[in-house]
């Protein structure tokens, strides 16, 4: 009976520690948002908890290259206005869990990023819809935008990128050649052979290894992979997630992956293991003259890790053997969209609205945007003064086509790009055949598709 | 029944008293815990492998589809399968060798307190920080063949079971030791005396004596075989990933890896991950369970 009785008591006093602790959680919830950003005006909260009709702002961020620039801005945002702004970086490649996370508990984050369409179907109803927004109204294209199937604006493309082949122009005339020869497959593939045959007496190698590891065979299983696809979707005017493909373009793939793999010094039976910091420092010390990589990599290549000239690299688009391809331009698109949290609080929502409003106009902060991201499409912007972006919009002057990101549409990504590597990897080392690389491709798309939409 | 040292002290009222009247109190802050870090959770997980959900807080019921969609997915019975055999294959080797180890080390040699540090050692390395480092050497050794780990499925499994025994078998030799240390000294005398040859003594005076430590021992490699993801994810990530009978198949993931896998697919699948984790707790509660029944009934008493 005694023992009952204990039990009881205990139970009551858990109980009663709930009680306390769910009574205490709502008054103090503002406080929790701000206490890392606003570390000065701490003491402010003991009345503004009732004052914080301005709302706060809890921004998930997506860039991890992009977190001590953005928590600075937040700061400085905090400091002239008061608002609380709270930056939570997510870990790399750990974005989707995440935020999975973060939207199941109290104070979950009122501006995210929400990646492509698979991820707009996962978050429709937790996204805003931001048509006639003052912040959609700064934007001078919405071709990055994520419109949802009712064709509301849900979430708003705020940088792109662009990707192609990467080159050192200075070792390039070295070798005796020059960027105005190359002009499609089979005149990069030309000079491509020449340095990779005379490596030995250059000193350094026609590409930095094609590396299958996780840190780089996202550069091949998903951007690389774009070429195929792009062409396929353009030729059957695709615009939403097809169920099927067709791999029409997977020989043009053949092309450009075999003269990666067969021009470099790395032997194609070791790239499972070759990482991405591999090849990024093959490029940079000066030991390749072709990299495929991205206008991100502009920053580690000329400042941060290394320290090329800008204005001896240049990026060029990958030409794969298609034809009308000598028109292409650079691989352009993004993964990176603002969404705001339908389901806060409708101050935090105005909050929100209104510091990224502030991010794109403010002269000093739209300043940052665009030093740190590169290619921001809002009026007021600065342009960009990242080489590869400059080389971008020249190509785009000069009236030739964009490649847009049409892996965008890959279903269940991580799973489909998966058995793409397995496949590229056991093909480059001669265990497995081409057969094989075309399966992943045509049927894991299949494959994938149904498990997505199933 | 009575030991030496059952607290005669313990049983006068005056000290009896207070700790069972105040006991409930210190036992709060611990049960609470396990409340809110276990029992809670459990519960909500169970409820939320009945639903669909994007996150916990908009969780819509469903039944029982989501437990129905498993039994079509090829993956998961792919994935069970590897468990299965990881399970027995680093049961018996982890096993076998730590004892092995701990019996060598308790046969009074030089150094064996330096073996037993050094063996030990892996242990206190994570999971994941081991499975970048084997990987690493796997592919080292690999390339001096001209093929890579993740080339098939035969190189990752035995990659995962050298990389957890080595990590696992200091920690199951130490509890040997302790086991083979308290092997009664006059019992081994007497079937010296008894003229009990080598491996009779090893069989029938210190193995039956030393059950407890097999018991605990089988049931910690039972659970971690199964449990197995850290190691998983950073040694091979589940690759080669492959196409089979026109299903995706990651031929060396392991249950938990297929687990997180299928939740990070898009939100639909999200209960099918939550049900795959029930009946996955299910199933390594049921092994568990009977594992001890038949160990334990092999126990003697001293």
């Amino acid at each position: 009976m005694k023992k009952l009785i204990a039990l009881l008591l205990a139970c009551m006093m858990v109980i009663g520690l709930f009680a306390a602790c769910a009574g205490e959680a709502k008054p103090t919830e503002p406080k929790a948002d701000d206490t890392k950003p606003a570390g000065t005006e701490a003491p402010a909260p003991t009345e503004g908890g009732e004052t914080a009709a301005t709302g706060s702002v809890y921004y998930l961020n997506f860039k991890p290259e992009f977190d001590g620039a953005l928590q600075e801005l937040a700061k400085t945002y905090t400091e002239n206005t008061g608002v609380p702004v709270k930056v939570v970086t997510a870990a790399s490649g750990d974005y989707a869990t995440t935020l999975n996370a973060q939207m199941g508990k109290d104070g979950a984050p009122t501006i995210y990023n929400i990646g492509n369409m698979s991820g707009l179907k996962d978050w429709d109803d937790y996204a805003l819809d931001l048509t006639g927004s003052a912040v959609a109204g700064e934007l001078t294209t919405n071709d990055f935008n994520l419109y949802n199937a009712a064709g509301e604006l849900k979430a708003i493309g705020y940088c792109y990128e662009s990707f192609g082949i990467i080159v050192n122009t200075e070792l390039l005339e070295q070798a005796g050649h020059s960027l105005d020869e190359i002009k499609d497959f089979a005149s990069l593939k030309a000079v491509v052979e020449d340095i990779h045959a005379r490596a030995g007496e250059l000193g350094f190698d026609a590409f930095t290894s094609a590396g299958l590891d996780g840190s780089s065979s996202w550069r091949f299983s998903g951007h690389l992979a774009n070429m195929p696809l792009f062409y396929e979707f353009r030729d059957d005017g695709v615009t939403e997630q097809p169920a099927t493909i067709t791999g029409a373009y997977l020989d043009n793939f053949k092309n450009i992956w075999d003269l990666y793999i067969n021009n470099s010094a790395t032997p194609a039976a070791n790239l499972t293991s070759a990482t991405g910091d591999q090849a990024e420092a093959e490029f940079g010390e000066g030991k390749a003259v072709f990299y495929q990589n991205g206008t991100w990599e502009y920053a580690a290549l000329t400042t941060d890790k290394f320290s090329l000239d800008p204005a001896k690299i240049a990026m060029i688009p990958i030409y794969c053997g298609v034809d009308g391809e000598e028109n292409a331009g650079l691989c352009s698109g993004t993964e990176n969209c603002w969404a705001i949290n339908s389901k806060a609080s409708a101050e935090d929502i105005q909050a929100s609205l209104d510091f990224l409003y502030w991010l794109v106009t403010d002269a000093d902060a739209s300043a940052v945007l665009v030093d740190q991201l590169g290619a921001v499409p809002f009026k007021g912007c600065p342009d960009s003064t990242n080489k590869f972006i400059v080389d971008g919009n020249k190509l785009l002057s000069e009236g030739k086509y964009a490649v847009t990101w049409a892996f965008n549409f890959t279903p269940n990504v991580d799973s489909f790009r998966a058995t793409l590597v397995t496949a590229l990897a056991a093909y480059s080392a001669g265990t497995g055949s081409w057969d094989d690389v075309v399966s992943a491709f045509v049927d894991g798309w299949a494959i994938e598709y149904n498990t997505v939409n199933g | 029944m009575s030991k030496k040292n059952d607290g005669a002290g313990l049983n006068s009222r005056l000290i009896r008293r207070p700790i069972q009247r105040w006991a409930p109190l210190f036992i709060l802050p611990v049960f609470a815990a396990f409340c809110i870090g276990f029992v809670w959770p459990f519960i909500q997980g169970i409820y939320l492998s009945f639903c669909n959900f994007n996150v916990p807080s908009d969780a819509k019921w469903v039944g029982v589809q989501n437990y129905s969609k498993i039994w079509t997915d090829a993956s998961f019975w792919n994935a069970f399968k590897n468990t299965a055999l990881f399970a027995i294959v680093t049961i018996l080797l982890i096993n076998v060798v730590a004892f092995t180890v701990a019996y060598a080390l308790t046969q009074k040699m030089r150094g064996s307190n330096l073996f037993r540090t050094v063996f030990f050692m892996p242990n206190l390395i994570g999971g994941v920080v081991l499975g970048y480092i084997w990987s690493m050497i796997f592919d080292g050794i690999l390339r001096a063949y001209s093929t890579y780990l993740t080339a098939n499925a035969t190189y990752g499994f035995w990659g995962l079971v050298v990389l957890v025994s080595w990590q696992q078998i200091g920690y199951m030799m130490i509890i040997y030791i302790a086991g083979l240390q308290a092997v009664p000294e006059d019992m081994l005398e007497a079937a010296k005396i008894d003229g009990a040859s080598g491996s009779q003594t090893l069989f029938k005076v210190i193995i039956p004596n030393v059950m407890p430590s097999i018991t605990t021992c089988t049931f910690l490699t039972l659970t971690n075989g199964f449990k197995l993801f850290d190691q998983n994810l950073a040694l091979t990530g589940g690759l080669p990933s492959v196409i089979e009978n026109g299903a995706k198949m990651n031929k060396t993931e392991l249950l938990a890896l297929n687990i997180y896998s299928t939740y990070n697919i898009n939100k639909n699948w999200h209960g099918v991950a939550q049900a795959k984790a029930v009946i996955f707790f299910i199933l390594v509660a049921v092994l568990a369970i009977t594992q001890q029944y038949f160990t334990r009934s092999k126990e003697v008493q001293q």
